[in-house]
């Protein structure tokens, strides 16, 4: 009898036993220390990260079917788990000093932060629709519970239990579309399904259903019309921090899965599939843009406007090349860092007592503090994809590939979308600029991580927008192994 | 002789029942209780064709085990929530817990 | 004989998973839902799936809804008043439903079940060896990844149950 695992197989999980590690020492480090001195629990996940990352770079040459293929290493897991460790340090410089403004500061939030991140890297790397699913709840539970991690908020409790009606809700959906291609195929192996489907019928009604299902509860997950409509309040209810993580996580955790079920298990039903993403793209970047519109809360207008993003993702996938999967990682890379950085500005105008989330309370900020409104703007300008911002970038990418890939008429859908959306981010930089009054709420309340946060952003948005050969080279060569 | 179609038949009817209760309870221990109907029902496709297909690699009764320890983890942290909720809001009727718009 | 016994489990676990929807009082839910997990804990002793079953009763019938029955109790919850129906959901869900029902009616009349490769766990060999010692050695070889990963889920569970529910001293 073989051994169950080798010690590639060790080697390719080293990042995520690092992790994982890091975070049960910050659990006991926080029994240990008094309270107060919590940050101290904070800047120690910093240094997991940071581990983690060398036993990213470490095992980075490690090539492997781990684990009976529950597990694969390649450069596609590299570039999702790069960029989900950058997610997990930018989520933790932001909450440092949130938390105790707030008055929640407890090395939990930290240590469920990196679980996590432990879950979205597991989800990247899954092989099989088994470790999808572990992968997948590890990081939906540990996020439930940080959506609700204000308790004596309201607002809080109401989001925490609405993610967690329509994530578990999403869970069963996506399940019962897994039992179907099991049935179907005989395994659970994502390769090993392809390879069954390739010699079927694909006239199966069963199979059409097990995709629409698969789809359907990915959407969820994405959050793609007509699946989000537990969003914007699981958006506005949770800790600012929060939503920015899971604003971006969860999402390019599931554009990860996404790819990999939709490429690696059932590239033989393209033709269908292209339809199907292709309605939802169009349904949800119109609604997420046109709802935005009407929002008086800024997270709530980032929610419908992370909304309208997942519908430029999907323009990649339909278009279904490696320039449009390409696309998608790089979009997914700049959206990282211009939404975080958006959020990080709610943040910094968030005082005790104060929720400074409305988008009146951006209104004189430019005279207030000038580099402050200077920097929300580079953010909302990068949101909307104008050069030389990341965002121009990212969804000049993505539209190109799909004028490239035939759809024309998508495209000129999306750029009418992105005209449509300049209105309300451009309604924002006008209540920072044209107002003469600073709101009572534009009481500052900076620190250092928080600036190092939003330093990371803005520097990284400008050097894709002005120089994105690399990065795109970057998600270029992330793609072997999956198409 | 019971077939596959049966056991799928009944799997089907009761994703169905669980996710009709999803949507119409308004009572989020109900709705909680309606979500693991929709994981039973998920449990019996799985255990039904790894008994029937020819692989017979068991990977559906060990997919099944995985399922129902994640949904104890889930229920554990569902009913937190809920408890945590009712304490703010004396009352677990989502109807009720509507301080934002849907 | 054995499709009798397939039909009364079957009937129960529906009337019962009906009942558990139906139902105001939280309390008579829960103990529906406990009643369809017996049944199913049944069907699965039918598809020979022991250790399933077993778990099926200990965990879920007995761990799980203890733990909902606890909590129904101690929030004291009134009956549900008026059930209503609500709203935006119904086209989607209505379209989802159809979806699934015509799906199951294709694998029911078409046959249309795929062969896949035969594994090493025939459901002779399975009898032969005992259910519950080949889902052992599975857990422990093909499954070990996704086996420890659960405790990384249960983990995050206490941790998460505890943050959110107790209430601190400070």
């Amino acid at each position: 009898m073989s051994p169950p695992f080798t010690i590639n197989d060790l080697w390719a999980i080293s990042p995520e036993m690092v992790l994982t590690t890091a975070a049960i020492i910050l659990l006991i480090l926080d029994f240990l220390l008094p309270p107060g001195r919590r940050a101290v629990v904070g800047y120690t996940g910093l240094l997991g990260i940071g581990a983690t990352f060398a036993a990213l770079g470490a095992s980075a040459g490690v090539r492997a079917e781990a684990f009976s293929g529950m597990y694969l290493s390649d450069p596609f897991t590299l570039f999702f788990k790069t960029i989900f460790l950058l997610i997990a340090a930018l989520i933790i410089l932001i909450s440092l000093n949130y938390l105790s403004v707030e008055g929640v500061d407890q090395g939990e939030y930290y240590a469920l932060v990196l679980f996590a991140t432990v879950g979205m890297m597991i989800m990247a790397a899954s092989g099989d629709l088994l470790s999808l699913y572990i992968g997948l709840e590890t990081m939906s539970l540990s996020i439930y519970v940080l959506a609700g991690f204000l308790r004596k908020d309201r607002r809080s409790n109401e989001a925490a239990l609405k993610y967690l009606l329509m994530g578990a809700f999403s869970s069963g959906i996506l399940l019962y579309g897994m039992t179907l291609l099991y049935g179907l195929s005989g395994s659970t192996n994502l390769k090993a399904i392809s390879r069954t489907l390739a010699a079927q019928d694909l006239h199966n009604p069963a199979l059409t259903l097990a995709m629409i299902l698969l789809a359907a509860g990915f959407g969820f997950k994405i959050a793609t019309v007509p699946f989000h409509m537990y969003l914007p309040d699981a958006y506005e209810g949770a800790p600012t921090s929060v939503t920015a993580f899971m604003s971006v996580g969860p999402k390019a955790a599931g554009f990860a899965v996404l790819l990999r079920v939709f490429l690696l298990a059932i590239p033989s039903l393209q033709g269908s599939w292209v339809q199907l993403f292709y309605v939802l793209s169009v349904l949800t970047m119109t609604v997420g843009n046109v709802v935005a519109i009407a929002q008086k809360n800024i997270k709530r207008m980032l929610a419908y406007s992370s909304i309208a993003h997942v519908g430029y993702l999907l323009i990649g996938l339909v278009a279904g090349s490696p320039l449009g999967i390409s696309a998608i990682l790089l979009y997914l890379l700049v959206y990282i860092l211009m939404n975080v950085g958006a959020f990080a500005m709610v943040i910094l105008l968030c005082r005790q007592g104060l929720r400074g989330d409305q988008i009146e309370d951006f209104s004189g900020l430019a005279q207030k503090s000038p580099l402050a409104a200077a920097t929300m703007l580079i953010f909302l300008l990068s949101l909307a994809g104008i050069p030389p911002t990341g965002g121009f970038v990212a969804k000049f990418y993505v539209f190109g590939a799909a004028i490239k890939a035939g759809y024309v008429l998508l495209a000129v859908i999306a750029v009418v979308n992105t005209a449509i959306s300049l209105f309300y981010y451009m309604r924002v930089a006008m209540v920072m600029y044209m107002r003469e009054e600073p709101s009572p709420i534009t009481a500052l309340s900076p620190s250092r991580p928080l600036h190092w946060a939003l330093a990371i952003a803005i520097l990284g948005i400008l050097i894709i927008g002005v120089y994105p050969g690399p990065f795109l080279g970057w998600a270029w060569v992330s793609l072997t192994g999956l198409l | 002789m019971i077939t596959l179609s049966h056991y799928l038949a009944l799997g089907a009817i009761l994703f169905i029942i669980g996710m009709f209760g999803v949507l119409t309870r308004r009572n989020a221990i109900g709705i909680l209780m309606s979500i693991e109907l929709m994981l039973n029902a998920v449990n019996l496709n799985f255990v039904a064709f790894s008994r029937y297909l020819p692989p017979g690699a068991l990977t559906g009764q060990v997919f099944a085990i995985f399922v129902i320890t994640v949904a104890a983890a889930e229920a554990a942290v569902g009913l937190a929530i809920v408890l945590g909720l009712f304490r703010n809001f004396r009352t677990v009727n989502v109807d009720e817990i509507n301080l934002m718009k849907w | 004989m054995e499709l009798g016994l397939f039909i009364v489990l079957a009937l129960v676990a529906m009337a019962s998973a009906i009942a558990v929807i139906i139902q105001r009082n939280p309390v008579y839910s829960a103990l529906y839902l406990i009643l369809t997990f017996l049944s199913l804990a049944g069907l699965y002793l039918q598809l020979q799936a022991q250790f399933i079953a077993a778990i099926q009763v200990i965990v879920y019938a007995g761990a799980i809804m203890v733990l909902f029955l606890f909590v129904i109790m101690l929030l004291d919850l009134r009956k549900e008043e008026q059930r209503a129906v609500k709203g935006g959901y119904q086209l989607l869900i209505g379209l989802l439903l159809a979806a699934i029902l015509l799906g199951e009616l294709g694998l029911v009349f078409g046959g249309g079940v795929l062969k896949g490769v035969p594994g090493e766990f025939s459901p002779e060999k399975v009898s032969a060896l005992g259910n519950t010692q080949v889902v052992g050695r599975l857990l422990f070889t093909d499954f070990l990844l996704p086996f420890e990963l659960t405790s990384v889920i249960l983990l995050v569970a206490i941790v998460g149950a505890i943050v959110l529910a107790k209430r601190r001293l400070d």
